[in-house]
């Protein structure tokens, strides 16, 4: 139990059942999708980008409480933020969930993002919570696009 | 299966106890995974292997490993003989009438690519229909989908109803003089659904129509007669019948497969070449290019003889009184939806939990030791006809027992405490 109260800690769950910034953006720069087509989770995020800073960030769509939350924290963590901040912070999730940092070592560099250190027990669940960061990653690269954990 | 009384006989529990009792042939089942006793529910995805069928396949590669066909010496004729003796067993599991008919092939997948690409590329051009169902694997789709593409012909689908049955009327205004093969789905890997191919089957006779069945989910639960039957061509693999992974069967009517031009080139499946002119090798090994799976061929023939000792009705019997029994209890709990409620069911048990997703359902049951498999079930459309994008599944082998489905049912509620 105690593993499974640490992949769906409260946070997760909070933000999984009232997800974030959970709308479309009409006036978005960029709109990119993230489909895991082994699980058919798929969202579209919609990016507001002015002089290399994140002035909006917001999601549509569905898929497991771990993607969900993920793109809802993501959401909240990165507006604001330049581009090279939040390539900065995808790093460090991406090695968070992987379990090649520890969330108790980083507090600061991490924030809210450590709610995601127990996904690192459940080596399939990776992609879940990487797809929204994965996606976000696309959007700062290029244009519209679509993204594919099976690509990644 | 269709014939569950709400009462039994004492005869039939003791002989379901004797079916039950085969568990301890299967060495994996003993394991425990993450700190508790494994509970396997993912047999439509695969299933276990006997003890017996371990054993054969070792002391192949132990004593017998040897090149078929062609060999003079003595290993490779005992060889060769123990191959051809698994064909014989195929085809008298399948009761084919003849071992010409029996193909050996990787698998399901590459049974109906097979049929796809020789029978459907010789007989299917442009404007003819090529006719599916809604609840179709991806395996029996795409084969299709890539041959319509390349001749210019249509795939049709036959319509399911709510509780996932196919809709008979439909098929049979389908069925037209532009429909050159149906390909359909013995039982349903996602829905459990048991479909009527007899009679599809001889709908479309009756129009001249030959028919394809994909039985990969139909052979663990239930005998199957391809005469009976009269199907043309019938697939399955072995790894879902308690066989190794990497073989499978392509059954078809002989002088169908007479017709047939080769799948693919190479050794074997000739008889003389020359850089002018190729002469090809008689029914079966036409077919079948290149060394064999040949341990997997004597693993799946351990598989049927094992299946054979098994009484097939209390099987049967034993399979639809745990379905019925998790079908009560799960559709029980509170926000679970079962999704396939058809009349005549396999012991598959698709569901989703009202606000869950089934990928989080699957991980809470794993850290209880149960594997169930969530998402599609390489069935896109079939989910998109329920309006879900996954679910969960459980699917049952005879080894399974009432106690596994309590533990499922438990595990179902954490799932909900957690996530709910």
């Amino acid at each position: 139990m105690s593993a499974l109260r640490e992949l769906y800690q409260e946070v997760i769950l909070d933000h999984n059942k009232s997800p974030r910034n959970f709308r479309t953006m009409p006036d978005a720069t960029r709109t990119v999708e993230g489909y895991n087509p082994l699980c058919g989770d798929h969202y579209t995020l919609f990016l507001k980008l002015e002089d290399d800073v994140i002035k909006d960030l917001s999601f549509i769509g569905s898929g497991c409480a771990i993607s969900k939350a993920s793109a809802s924290v993501m959401g909240s963590v990165l507006k604001g933020k330049t581009r090279a901040e939040a390539e900065e912070l995808f790093q460090s999730f991406h090695k968070l969930v992987k379990g090649e940092i520890d969330a108790a070592e980083h507090p600061e560099k991490l924030g809210k993002l450590a709610a995601f250190s127990g996904v690192s027990e459940f080596p399939v669940r990776v992609k879940c919570a990487s797809l929204a960061w994965h996606t976000l990653h696309a959007a700062l690269e290029s244009s519209d696009t679509t993204v594919s954990t099976e690509e990644a | 299966m269709h014939t569950h009384e709400a009462t039994v006989d004492v005869d039939l529990v003791e002989r379901w106890h004797t079916i039950a009792g085969c568990r301890h042939h299967f060495p994996l089942l003993r394991q425990r995974v993450n700190g508790k006793a494994l509970v396997y529910l993912d047999n439509a995805a695969t299933s276990q292997k006997p003890q017996v069928v371990i054993d054969t396949m070792m002391r192949y590669y132990q004593e017998e490993n040897s090149n078929i066909h062609r060999g003079v010496h003595y290993l490779s004729e005992r060889a060769t003989r123990a191959y051809e003796a698994a064909r014989e067993k195929v085809r008298e599991f399948l009761n084919a009438s003849d071992y010409r008919e029996i193909v050996f092939v990787r698998g399901t997948t590459e049974a109906i690519n097979l049929v796809a690409q020789t029978y459907g590329r010789r007989n299917i051009g442009t404007g003819d229909e090529v006719l599916i169902s809604t609840m179709e694997h991806h395996s029996n789709i795409v084969p299709w989908q890539l041959l319509c593409e390349e001749k210019g012909a249509k795939l049709r689908v036959i319509p399911i109803n709510d509780e996932g049955e196919i809709l008979i009327d439909e098929y049979s205004t389908l069925l037209n003089e532009r429909t050159k093969i149906v390909s359909i789905v013995h039982v349903s890997n996602a829905l459990g659904t048991i479909n009527p191919v007899k009679q599809m089957i001889a709908m479309a006779h009756a129009r001249g129509i030959p028919v394809m069945i994909d039985g990969a989910q139909a052979v663990p639960h239930m005998k199957v007669d391809v005469q009976d039957l009269d199907c043309d061509f019938y697939a399955f693999s072995s790894h879902k019948v308690f066989g190794p992974t990497g073989v499978g069967i392509l059954y078809g009517k002989r002088g169908l497969l007479e017709d047939m031009p080769p799948y693919q080139g190479g050794g074997d499946m000739i008889k003389s070449v020359t850089f002018e002119k190729t002469v090809y090798n008689d029914l079966p090994y036409k077919f079948e290019a290149g060394t064999p799976n040949i341990a997997g061929g004597l693993g799946l023939a351990a598989a049927i003889d094992y299946m054979a000792n098994l009484d097939m009705q209390a099987l049967a019997s034993y399979e639809h009184d745990i379905l019925q029994y998790a079908s009560e209890t799960i559709s029980a709990i509170r926000g679970v939806r079962i999704i396939g409620t058809a009349k005549q069911k396999a012991a598959v048990l698709s569901f989703v939990i009202e606000g869950i997703h089934p990928h989080d359902v699957g991980t809470i049951l794993d850290v209880e030791g149960i594997a169930i498999r969530t998402g599609h079930h390489c069935a896109q459309p079939v989910m998109r006809r329920f309006g879900v994008s996954a679910t969960s599944r459980a699917s049952f082998a005879f080894y399974n027992t009432k106690e596994e489905v309590d533990v499922l049912v438990r595990g179902i509620q954490k799932v909900i405490e957690v996530l709910g």
